[in-house]
């Protein structure tokens, strides 16, 4: 029996976001979904539980609205979601999302194992992991592309720049996972029909015991400047030409830019 | 509070990326005209002080204990709150390695403090650090500044140039810290073969993508990049998932900005675009009319790679006299 909380980010869907002519980027109206690589985490999850029995929570610290995402993750298998509602709109730093992640996980109960995404699709700090596992205490283990139990402890094999290492740690623990260690499941019908039925818990701050003022206080990074990146790219595609034509025109093409034989 | 705070230290665990992390260190303290300092840890740990000092350091930390074996995160974070709370340094520079990635929000946990993974852009404004880093999937850049202290900065190697300065001395300290063993146990690793050159220095990419069927298609690709005198890459699912190459390009990998960059059978999702974008020309190869990397091209060929490649490959012999 294992007990895992899963931690996921309803994020900003990055592939909709346009950058405006001052080079803003223009957030408003964008879509949310639950973080591409939290979803890897949701299931591994699943897989541990499918082998070991136990439970599964879904954890978001976010807008009201996440409770939209949480619903797939339920699809998917997890028993209970619960949502901590953000009220600063999301623009409080990671130490302050770990005070609340941190505080809802202590009124939540015992664990035995929390998962996390290698890094969000928006934000792409990977700090909330590292950061979590040190607030509460626990080991962690960063980027695994395996993840398996063996006599109640955690094995995984870490992907790192250099090589994979395969650790071993006794629970309570921290995980986060990879994109490659598992392809997540697209719940069917009957699986998405039964999660309306899950519980799902919201919780204000001060249900935690804390206040948009405590987490202000915790959050000591900020934004100065947002910057979209400006589209210079010429653009220039040749289409349906025959190849030995369409070659010969880029050939020319990348004398003129002078960066052949550079 | 903060004012107690003075000077600039770096951590890495990788040799070259500290001597990077120290000159970098050098540029920003003396604007702040303030001291720098490096750290080594380990089970046991050899410092050659000449070597730092000529790269910037003035004072060299040393921590050595047999709980620093392996340099499990839990244990380097102990280590380093012991250095911080004896130093007191206004900034901290680590690597954004992924040992560094995981090591720098303990860290900044355990001390209560902010950090910002990955910078791109370290500058000094007003007296104050601003770090910019990529967001939104590549598409943005931020810049921060940290209120709490020290200010934690991971930088990813090769991103700053080393920058040797001689008749420097440095002094060394030793710092004694309590480290609790790991609970991490190393069961086994594997060491990668590590690419021989480093794509960041290439001045031509021929990068391939999932519109390679066979890990031996990557010749076409590999006779392209000689005739032009470049490199060869890949995006994340050809590395990470097929484990065809060790490392790949994008936002989660490596950043490349040669004078050209090529695009062989990749679609152009804006996490590997994230990490082309420094390339004075880009050009990409694609079956897909539709496919987004002609958005991000500079010129492009709607074709079969297969056809493509290997006529352009004989086109540039010519054209190049090779
Ligand atoms: C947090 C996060 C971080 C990520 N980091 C990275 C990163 O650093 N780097 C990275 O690369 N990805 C990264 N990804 C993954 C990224 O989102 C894409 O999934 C990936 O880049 C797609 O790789 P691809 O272009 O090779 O494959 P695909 O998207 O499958 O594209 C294959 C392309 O090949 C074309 N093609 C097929 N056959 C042929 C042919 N015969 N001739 C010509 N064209 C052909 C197709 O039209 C298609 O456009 C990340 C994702 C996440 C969520
Ligand atoms: N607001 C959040 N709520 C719940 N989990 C989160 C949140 N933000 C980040 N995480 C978790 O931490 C991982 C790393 O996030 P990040 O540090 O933002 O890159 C994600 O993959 C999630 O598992």
């Amino acid at each position: 029996m294992v007990d895992i909380i899963v931690c996921a980010k309803y994020a900003w869907d990055v592939a909709e976001i346009k950058i405006d002519p001052s080079g803003k980027p223009v957030l408003e109206g964008v879509p949310r979904r639950i973080s591409d690589i939290d979803k890897n985490a949701m299931e591994a999850a699943v897989n541990l539980k499918e082998k070991h029995g136990g439970t599964i929570k879904a954890l978001c610290f976010g807008p009201a609205s996440a409770k939209d995402g949480l619903k797939e993750l339920l699809a998917m298998g997890a028993d209970e979601a619960y949502v901590v509602e953000d009220p600063s709109g999301g623009m409080l730093d990671t130490a302050a999302t770990v005070e609340a992640l941190a505080a809802a996980i202590q009124k939540m109960g015992s664990f035995d194992l929390i998962l996390c995404g290698e890094a969000t699709t928006d934000g792409y700090t990977g700090q909330v992991g590292p950061r979590l596992a040190g607030k509460l205490g626990i080991p962690q283990v960063t980027y695994a592309r395996s993840l398996s139990l063996e006599d109640g402890s955690v094995v995984a094999e870490r992907d790192l720049e250099d090589a994979y290492i395969t650790v071993k740690v006794s629970m309570p623990a921290l995980v986060s996972v990879t994109r490659e260690i598992n392809v997540p499941r697209i719940p069917s019908l009957m699986a998405i029909l039964k999660a309306s039925k899950k519980p799902m818990t919201t919780w204000k701050l001060e249900d935690l015991g804390l206040s948009k003022e405590k987490l202000e206080e915790v959050s000591t990074l900020k934004t100065v400047k947002l910057e979209g990146f400006a589209v210079e790219r010429k653009r220039l595609i040749i289409k349906e030409k025959p190849v030995e034509e369409a070659v010969q025109e880029l050939v020319s093409n990348l004398l003129k830019e002078k960066v052949l034989g550079v | 509070m903060a004012e107690a705070y003075k000077g600039v230290m770096a951590y890495s665990e990788d040799k070259e990326n500290l001597l990077e992390l120290l000159s970098k260190g050098r540029e920003i303290a003396d604007q702040l005209q303030a001291e720098v300092s490096a750290v080594l840890l380990g089970e046991k740990v050899e410092a050659n002080v000449e070597e730092l000092a000529a790269y910037g350091a003035d004072k060299v930390y040393l921590v050595e204990n047999p709980n620093l074996k392996g340099l499990l995160a839990e244990a380097c974070a102990e280590a380093l709150h012991a250095v911080v709370s004896q130093a007191k340094p206004e900034i901290l520079l680590m690597s954004a390695s992924k040992r560094g990635k995981e090591l720098a929000p303990r860290l900044a946990e355990r001390l209560g403090t902010g950090c910002v993974t990955e910078c791109v852009a370290l500058n000094v404004e007003e007296g104050q650090l601003r770090m910019k880093r990529i967001v939104l999937g590549g598409k943005v850049t931020s810049t921060h500044t940290i209120g709490g202290r020290p200010i934690i900065a991971t930088i990813p190697p090769r991103m700053f140039e080393k920058k040797r300065v001689e008749g420097r001395k440095a002094e060394a300290v030793k710092v004694e810290a309590e480290i609790s063993p790991s609970k991490v146990e190393i069961v086994e690793a594997k060491p990668k073969a590590v690419a021989g050159v480093r794509i960041e220095e290439a001045p031509v990419v021929v990068c391939g993508g999932r519109g390679l069927k066979q890990k031996e298609d990557f010749k076409l690709l590999e006779e392209l990049a000689e005739v032009l005198g470049g490199q060869v890459g890949c995006t994340r699912p050809i590395a990470a998932d097929r484990g065809w190459f060790t490392e790949w390009v994008g936002l989660s990998g490596k950043k490349v900005q040669p004078a050209l960059y090529i695009a062989v059978g990749i679609s152009g999702a804006i996490q590997h675009v994230a990490g082309i974008r420094g390339s004075k020309i880009v050009v990409s190869i694609n079956k897909d009319p539709e496919a987004p990397i002609f958005a991000d091209s500079d010129y492009g060929i709607v074709g079969d790679l297969y056809k493509v490649v290997p006529a352009l490959t004989e086109a540039l012999r010519k054209a190049l006299k090779k």
